[in-house]
């Protein structure tokens, strides 16, 4: 069982194991010694920034978060502990401690290193911003200190231990310095399949492991701007590959790949309890955006993701149902003066925006690749521009040109009215609480539609379109009818989002529903969380545009390079992860994914597949 | 894995002597300027292995184009069991025509399962509201069609490989898995471009096995090839094509030994030239250089 990684001894720290039998080994004149002074200084380093985080790191609460009191890690401080704890706990694991072998199941070295990289990088970001924030050094109190030794300490330990090798290599690593060890760190072996669990256990690393996110979007979504946040981003950075390279994503992929059902319960407990754990207005009403964006991002992923058509021009369906359900809404500049109740308003958004997929795209899918994507992105700025100009002056008033449709009355379903306060079983629901659970259910209905149609017949086919258009043709695929599904499902998901949207907002008006803007929702914005999360899969555009919408919103104070840094983001992860975050279940697939010889790299370039 | 495939259709006879499955009459495909394939007249009939070779460029893969509706010849018709053929790709394969490409085409990223399953498209009728309810009868249908599918990898010997991404697998075994598609869609006339190609001797003796096996069960094969021992010592019939005509059609001895299929593939003595020695020398050249190896003539070039 356990690991295929051969560690370079098999004894752990007994003594000293007999080298005869072994081919002599190319590392370090006494590979034994140095693993031992390694373990020890990373381990020395540990705890030391474990005792850092209970000492006050700066004499003033001024610094966001306020580091000053003994005893209580706050703010950063509480990264920097999870990430010295993680560090033992890797650290144990890799000793060979009975009881912990089941953390690293992938690489143990890679693993640690990186993780005591993370608590070097969110220590010495906070040590870097208090500096600047309160000028100067003379700003940190002795546990800024310890916490700066300990953890380059530890990152020092980390790196006289020995690489991990790729299983069957023997002595495929040369005398590795310092910086190979790094940066065989990033590039480490594929971690090997981990050995099964008992099935209770299995189902409870899945719940856990969902607390554990709704911690860390918690986390993030509470993160004041500014340090905080960044903080986060890098602790994140690094501690993610760092886990990653132990193996446990993909140990945990292959659980929640076992158990689908416990694992969208458990997901969709955790988001359900997100409301509950919060008591500030303001990170609900980013949870409820973060939430409808990624919805809109998850239904752009069934056209993108699963049928290859690229569309620039998706939020014009979010813009379609948000206006329907505004003009049916009995919002007083309505122009319709409708007022239906909701549930009436969604089927109605619904089918507009269907019938807006099927218009757009019944002359535009005839279309393939770039001209297609063009042609989405001209049908996305028409509906912005008609909007604009259907105020009674160009044109009839529809939409009331500019100025939009605001005010929109508050949602009301059997007497529940959502704009008040309502106590459920205790706990205090705001507004945007409310619509939150909404939207959750909303959520979890396109995630149904998205789960059921890729594992199907027709979702077959959507993706045998999107890898070559003229073998699924062959196969005896309708590609255009197909595509125009795809197309048209997707609509009628953005324009459900859409309804929610305009009673969320109080308001809509044309220049949401923009190809490109410095917030969310905009069609490029929406492309972005698809692909850096990861075509095809569900978990990936959810993650992916949560992400989005929070870093803009947390870094406000560099608004202006935004786009700027999204870009050099965006074109990193395709350098060095083309998959995005999650990788697709067929992109995951252990099979011989390298050392096939006569099997080229794969090339899975984001968007080329689109081009089929 | 002792199984051929269960279909409904008892066998057909072996001996081509059933009715036409394919008849192509008077094919022509121009491409501008360029006549691929001029006037060319088919027939496959129920049963029957049917080869077709020529030198490259020839217009045997246009051909194939125009029978499955990827093209749309300038002239011509094609019928399939007596009704004329429309088109449109899918609906051609719907009719009962499956195919595989000359450069391997499969769905690289999907699973060799996958792969099999798409070919199933046809033959299955779930549509998407079906798949969002997951009544008992899509669950029928999708757990039909993996065993369906697992038969037909079972038979070309690829079961073992079902969870495998296309793009993994070794190239004799993706050819394989084209056939495996193809096979899946239940076709009444399969169309092999170049199905050996790149193929050891071993794999090209395995192939030829697993085409004598299709036709046990009651698909007529078009298939062309450059390996002339492969289609002579398989196709009932063999026809020629040359600069997109169809130069002789008849059986593989009648076909090997006229001198016209060879000078199209080796080229024509020149006028006045003591032709006869000549042509000697040239055997004589084919005769080494392609001694031990297969006597493969094709790609002249
Ligand atoms: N789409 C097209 N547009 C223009 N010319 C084409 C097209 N497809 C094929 N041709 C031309 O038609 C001719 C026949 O090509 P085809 O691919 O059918 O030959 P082939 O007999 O299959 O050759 P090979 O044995 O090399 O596969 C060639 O001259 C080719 O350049
Ligand atoms: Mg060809």
């Amino acid at each position: 069982m356990t690991t295929q990684h051969t560690d370079l001894t098999t004894a752990g720290d007994g003594p000293a194991p007999t080298t005869a039998g072994r081919p002599p080994l190319p590392l370090n004149a006494d590979p034994h010694t140095s693993r031992r002074l390694g373990r020890l200084l990373t381990g020395a380093g540990a705890v030391l920034s474990f005792a850092a985080t209970m000492l006050p790191w700066t004499w003033t609460a001024e610094f966001p978060g306020d580091l000053t009191i003994a005893f209580y890690p706050a703010g950063l401080q509480l990264l920097t502990l999870a990430a010295a704890l993680l560090t033992a706990a890797l650290l144990l694991a890799s000793a060979g401690v009975t009881g912990l072998r089941w953390l690293t199941p992938g690489g143990k070295h890679s693993a640690l290193l990186l993780m005591t990289l993370a608590n070097l990088g969110v220590t010495w970001y906070t040590a870097g911003a208090i500096a600047t924030e309160l000028g100067g050094l003379v700003n940190f109190e002795p546990g800024m200190w310890i916490g700066v030794a300990g953890t380059l300490l530890a990152v020092i330990g980390a790196l006289a231990l020995p690489t991990d090798l790729p299983p069957g290599a023997d002595g495929g690593t040369p005398a590795a310095g310092p910086w190979q060890r790094l940066r065989h760190a990033f590039k480490a072996p594929a971690p090997g399949s981990p050995a099964p669990l008992p099935g209770w256990a299995e189902i409870l690393i899945i719940c856990a492991s969902c607390a554990i996110g709704l911690y860390a979007f918690a986390y993030g979504i509470e993160a004041e701007d500014g340090p905080p946040f960044i903080g986060f981003l890098v602790m994140a950075a690094f501690a993610a590959p760092a886990l990653g390279k132990a193996g446990l994503f993909r140990r945990l992929s292959a659980l929640t790949a076992r158990h689908r059902g416990v694992t969208l319960a458990a997901a969709f407990a955790a988001a359900l309890l997100f409301p509950v754990t919060q008591s500030n207005e303001a990170y609900t009403n980013i949870a409820v955006s973060v939430l409808i964006f990624a919805t809109v991002a998850l239904g752009l992923n069934m056209v993108v993701g699963l049928a290859g058509i690229l569309d620039l021009g998706y939020v014009a369906f979010l813009g379609v149902g948000a206006y329907t359900a505004a003009l049916v809404s009995g919002a007083e500049t309505s122009s319709i003066g409708l007022h239906v109740p909701f549930w009436a308003a969604v089927l109605i958004g619904a089918a507009v925006a269907l019938v807006f997929g099927l218009v757009i795209g019944f002359p535009s899918l005839r279309l393939h690749g770039d001209y297609l994507a063009i042609v989405t992105l001209g049908f996305g700025e028409i509906f912005r521009i008609s909007v604009q100009n259907l105020d009674g002056d160009s044109g009839p008033n529809v939409t009331n040109g500019p100025n939009g449709i605001p005010n929109i009355p508050d949602l009301e379903i059997f007497g529940f009215n959502f704009g008040d306060e309502h106590t459920l079983l205790g706990f205090e629901l705001g507004r945007f609480a409310n619509y939150y659970l909404l939207m959750l259910l909303f959520t979890a209905l396109v995630v149904t539609v998205f789960r059921r149609s890729d594992n199907s017949r027709i979702g077959r086919a959507w993706i045998a379109i999107r890898e070559d258009e003229t073998a699924a043709r062959a196969m005896g695929v309708n590609a255009f009818r197909l595509k125009l599904m795809a197309f048209a499902l997707g609509a009628t998901l953005a324009g459900m989002a859409g309804t929610v949207l305009a009673h969320v907002e109080f308001s809509v008006n044309p220049e949401s529903y923009k190809f490109v803007h410095t917030a969310p929702p905009n069609s490029a914005f929406l492309l972005i969380a698809v692909i850096l999360g990861g075509m095809g899969t569900v978990s990936g555009p959810l993650i992916g545009a949560a992400l989005l919408y929070l870093i803009p919103a947390k870094l406000q104070f560099m608004a202006d390079y935004q786009l700027l840094l999204f870009g050099i983001a965006l074109i990193l992860l395709m350098r060095f992860r083309p998959e995005g975050l999650i990788a697709d279940r067929r992109k995951q697939l252990e099979f011989h994914e390298t050392g096939q010889l006569d099997i080229p790299a794969p090339a899975t370039a984001g968007l080329g597949k689109t081009e089929a | 894995m002792t199984t051929t495939p269960t279909t409904d259709s008892a066998p057909a006879p072996r001996s081509g002597t059933g009715g036409a499955v394919l008849e192509a009459s008077g094919v022509t495909m121009r491409f501008g300027g360029l006549t691929a394939v001029r006037d060319v007249d088919l027939t496959v009939r129920a049963g029957e292995i049917v080869g077709l070779i020529g030198p490259n460029g020839a217009g045997k893969t246009t051909f194939f184009n125009c029978l499955t509706g990827l093209y749309i010849p300038t002239e011509g018709t094609v019928r399939y069991k007596g009704t004329v053929l429309p088109h449109r790709s899918h609906l051609v394969t719907q009719a009962g025509i499956a195919r595989t490409f000359q450069n391997i085409r499969l769905f690289a990223n999907m699973t060799v399962l996958e792969n099999v399953l798409v070919g199933r498209h046809t033959r299955t009728h779930e549509g998407l509201l079906s798949a969002l309810v997951r009544g008992p009868g899509f669950r029928r249908a999708e757990r039909d069609s993996e065993q369906r599918a697992m038969e037909l990898l079972d038979f070309t010997g690829l079961a073992a490989k079902r969870d495998h991404l296309a793009r993994n697998l070794p190239y004799g075994e993706q050819r394989k898995l084209e056939i495996a598609r193809a096979l899946a869609s239940e076709p009444g006339l399969l169309l092999l471009d170049e199905p050996t190609a790149g193929m050891t001797a071993i794999e090209t003796t395995a192939t030829r096995e697993l085409v004598l096996a299709i036709r046990e069960q009651g698909t007529a094969v078009l298939v062309i090839e450059h390996d002339m021992r492969f289609i002579f010592n398989l196709c009932d019939r063999v026809a020629v094509l040359v600069q997109g005509q169809k130069l002789i059609e008849g059986t593989p001895e009648t076909v090997q030994n006229d001198d016209r299929v060879i000078a199209a593939y080796l080229g024509t003595p020149f006028d006045g030239e003591p032709g006869e020695a000549e042509a000697a020398e040239v055997r004589a050249a084919e005769q080494t250089g392609t001694a031990g190896t297969d006597t493969t003539q094709g790609k002249a070039d």
